[in-house]
């Protein structure tokens, strides 16, 4: 065959996206087991979601849940901290520990020959940590050096004092990892008691993937968490009112060779009507390389190394929010070429059929590659669990999206986007920026203390 | 467990890995030039990276960009650019492997009628905010550049970073980075691995009517240096820290060599993970750093192995150093015990077979048969990759220690917070980088 250069090649079909099935149960004291049999590599992964997270912080004690998930492999029964991480050494186990706004989750992959020590361990974790009062003390002064390193991080300070600035007193108001004052007055009976009513079985779903049959699995999970009790009590407070931000804020940084910039407002939830549609218009807002934010900002005019935007759909009203790294000279620029791009997305600069095609074909033609491993498909069954999903989730998501139209994509960005209320954060080199930010029209930038967030 | 696969070799010089994986519905293209910043020269730094940029601006016959036709298509693509190659890859859906081979096939036969002044000058602006971003502007990001600089020798290409001199990058020209694409950007220096779910005789037929009518290039030849050091250098760096930190490091054996695989052990021993010698000394029981990490840093002509740790507050840098020449020094007279050992193996095994589950993207079988084929010329390598870590013992791990990690030939830095000059090593010398 002579390649014909003249026009690119015709695409394939693609095969229809099947997920595996999912198998469920649930053990005696509340927790929910499901098996997704995935046999590629002899190799199984674990993952234990609990449904409480960042969000469950009391006010006052913000990064409480984050410092509790962090205490749970710090030793069980007989096994101190260290021993515990050499336990995981001697199968070979990957693990980690993930907490968010609405969850936390540890997973531990393994080769499938030491399936059942690793949710031994596992279940040694979550259900009966040790939580001892010399490694709280330890890791509680680790978590606070990571607060005072992360002041010289742009990128943690801007996520930061975003979120502060966008949700003030509600749940959402703080990143995990919390604040000094909060952090520096728990203490280890604030960790037990955080254990004690939030990680429990009736929040918690086990999920496991490999080459493995749910009664197996069924079984090994039944020894290593039995005896795990504890109901799922408590109803939320109301929230405080979301704060009414001023426009333009910064952090000053002296010297620093670029600004980083977060521009956005509180949006959707994850179980809006809208989520296929806000996803499909995010992509060709700022959610792939090709959008127009990432086209604009960085190459055609070299301000970025890259831009991106993103809806951060949690159970409740989670952030939009554009984030990029300037040149800061070009700050004022960046902003302005921001602002216009978002204001445009929700129809004065239609979407085009073409452009939604690139960002649904990039959603949905090569969605399988999402779920090649056995973690993979781990932590796309803990969606499910942690948002409440149908269990044919992920099988209806590429006809979904396929369905969206331009007009569909305009219609969901015009209701959740709202230039009006856009909140634009920078830290960056406040002298070199000022002159140039008047121009905006967003009125004078309030200034912000990097300090006591 | 392995990695199986065919090997052909074009007329003009091209390496074709296949391996067929039909368990997802996807194809993983992979191509790796055999060039790097090692093939750079001093004051011209960082063109292997900025020409890696240029490949995603379009090219002859498809010259609106890299990215949007394969998009379109539902693929996931990227490259990186280190010290010893470069490598592009594409992760498509069934029904997409024509149009990821003729794109990478037109960039590789048909890029320089596209590539334009304008072009060349955006993405210059890309990588200079790429070089803000990932080292100016970041705690510590300056580390590397000031400990290549001190363990390579200036005529040694480990000596610059992979992301280059902002002064280099400034003068380059649009000449000199056409003439590094003839001479590096050819079938003759490049390897395309295919893995997923394809026919591998059709796969073939596709690559050759790709690629083929490409013409060879000239013969690169290897890149051949030494580094030794012969003394011990310590050096500080005022940075925009809380922190301080400490970086101490070796020359150690290059990538397969032998002893490679005894460091890598060894900084697990050392240093990674809670279980880790000085994971446990330092944060554990002294509580005297809030971090600590190793790693054999393996590459093609060369390797350093880099222990770090950040001080807690009120602890000295010098406190850690002396820590870690006590552990480097015990770990070298007494060896590891079994117990590490037999961690050090299943770690290594569990490691290999993760990889196992990827076809594509960094790291995957893709990848990985590439590495071993450019860099070996034996993609079976794989077996034989995993046995070097079966074959470390006790004794062999300590006498990799003694020889490659003296406390007499090391680089010594310590990054400050600015203006605490006082809180490095003693004896520490300002180093020179931007």
């Amino acid at each position: 065959m002579t390649v014909d250069r003249s026009r690119l090649p015709e695409l394939g079909r693609v095969a229809p996206f099947a997920f595996p099935a999912i198998e469920k149960s649930v053990l005696p004291g509340g927790l929910a087991v499901w098996t997704v049999r995935h046999a590629v590599v002899p190799v199984v992964t674990f993952a234990l979601l609990v449904r409480r997270g960042a969000a469950d912080d009391p006010p006052g004690q913000e990064g409480l849940a984050a410092l509790t998930a962090d205490m749970l492999d710090e030793g069980s029964g007989d096994l101190t901290a260290i021993e515990m991480h050499e336990a995981l050494a001697r199968i070979g186990a990957q693990f980690d520990t993930d907490i968010g706004s609405d969850g936390l989750a540890l997973t531990l992959t393994s080769l499938a020959r030491f399936a059942d020590r690793g949710v031994t361990l596992l279940a040694d974790m979550a259900a009966r940590p040790r939580l001892a009062e010399d490694d709280f003390s330890r890791v509680r002064q680790l978590r606070l050096h990571r607060l005072s390193q992360l002041r010289d991080l742009p990128g943690a300070v801007a996520e930061r004092v975003f979120v502060r600035l966008l949700y003030g007193d509600q749940p959402y108001g703080h990143t995990p990892i919390g604040n000094e004052p909060a952090l520096s007055a728990l203490t280890v009976d604030d960790v037990r008691a955080f254990h004690a009513r939030a990680i429990v079985p009736a929040r918690a779903t086990l999920v496991a993937v490999g080459d493995c049959d749910h009664a197996s699995v069924e079984r090994m999970a039944g020894a290593a968490f039995a005896g795990w009790r504890g109901e799922a009590g408590g109803g939320e407070a109301p929230d405080a009112p979301l704060p009414r931000p001023a426009r333009l804020n910064v952090v000053a940084r002296a010297g620093a060779p670029q600004s980083e910039l977060r521009i956005g407002h509180v949006a959707a939830e994850r179980d809006t009507p809208d989520y296929h549609a806000l996803v499909a218009a995010n992509m060709v807002l700022g959610g792939q390389f090709v959008s127009r934010i990432n086209l604009n900002l960085r190459q055609a005019k070299g301000y970025t190394y890259g831009a991106r935007t993103g809806f951060d759909f949690r159970r409740r009203p989670g952030p939009f929010a554009l984030q990029a790294s300037v040149h800061t000279a070009a700050t004022a620029s960046a902003i302005e070429e921001s602002l216009a791009e978002i204001a445009a997305i929700r129809g004065p600069r239609p979407i085009t059929a073409e452009e939604l095609a690139t960002g649904v074909a990039t959603l949905t033609r090569g969605y399988a590659r999402n779920f090649e491993t056995a973690e993979q498909i781990a932590r796309a069954a803990l969606q499910i669990a942690l948002y409440d999903l149908p269990d044919d989730y992920f099988a209806e998501f590429v006809p979904r999206v396929e369905r969206i139209t331009p007009a569909d994509a305009m219609a969901a960005a015009a209701r959740h986007l709202d230039p009006d209320r856009l909140v634009t954060l920078v830290v960056g080199d406040l002298d070199a920026i000022a002159p140039d930010l008047g121009r905006l029209g967003l009125g004078d930038p309030v200034l912000i203390p990097s300090e006591g967030f | 467990m392995t990695i199986t696969f065919e090997k052909h070799t074009l007329a003009n010089g091209l390496d074709v890995l296949l391996h067929v994986d039909p368990s997802c519905p996807i194809v993983a293209v992979n191509l790796w030039y055999h060039v790097g910043s090692k093939n750079e020269r001093p004051g011209h730094t960082g063109f292997a990276h900025l020409f890696e940029h240029l490949m995603f601006e379009g090219s002859e016959h498809y010259d609106r960009g890299y990215f949007q036709p394969l998009q379109n298509a539902g693929a996931s693509l990227n490259g990186s650019t280190n010290a010893d190659r470069t490598n592009y890859w594409e992760v498509v859906p069934d029904g997409a492997l024509d149009l990821a081979l003729w794109m990478e096939s037109d960039r590789m036969g048909y890029l320089l009628p596209a590539l334009t002044e304008a072009k060349f000058s955006n993405q210059r602006d890309v990588v200079l905010n790429e070089r803000r971003q990932n080292y100016e502007n970041r705690p510590y990001g300056l580390a590397p550049m000031a400990m290549l600089a001190a363990l390579f020798p200036p005529d040694h290409p480990y000596h610059w970073t992979t992301i280059g001199e902002t002064a280099d990058l400034h003068a380059v020209r649009l000449d000199e980075v056409q003439a590094f694409f003839r001479r590096y950007y050819h079938p003759a220096n490049a390897s395309i691995a295919l893995a997923g779910d394809i026919d591998p005789d059709r796969a073939l037929a596709l690559v050759r009517d790709y690629f083929e009518p490409i013409p060879a290039g000239p013969r690169v030849d290897p890149v051949r240096v030494a580094a030794s050091l012969d003394g011990e250098t310590r050096l500080l760096l005022e940075d925009r820290v809380e922190l301080p930190r400490l970086y101490v490091a070796w020359l150690t054996p290059a990538m397969f060599a032998e002893g490679d695989a005894d460091l890598d052990l060894a900084a697990d021993v050392l240093a990674n993970g809670r279980a880790s010698r000085l994971y446990k000394r330092l944060v554990f029981d002294e509580r005297v750093a809030t971090d600590v990490s190793a790693t054999q840093n393996s590459r093609e002509i060369g390797g350093f192995m880099q222990i770090a740790a950040t001080a807690a507050p009120g602890h000295t840098l010098a406190e850690i150093d002396a820590a870690i020449g006590d552990e480097v020094a015990r770990l070298a007279d007494r060896g590891p015990s079994p117990d590490e050992i037999d961690r050090g193996r299943v770690q290594a095994e569990s490691q290999f077979m993760f990889r196992l589950q990827t076809v594509g993207g960094f790291g995957g079988k893709s990848d990985q048969l590439n590495a071993y084929n450019v860099f070996l010329d034996d993609p079976a390598y794989f077996d034989r990759d995993l046995e070097r870590y079966h074959r470390v013992t006790a004794a062999s791990l300590a006498a990799a220690v003694r020889t490659h990690l003296p406390p007499s030939r090391r680089v010594v830095l310590s990054i400050v917070p600015r203006g605490r000059a006082e809180l490095a090593v003693p004896h520490s010398t300002t180093a020179d980088v931007s």
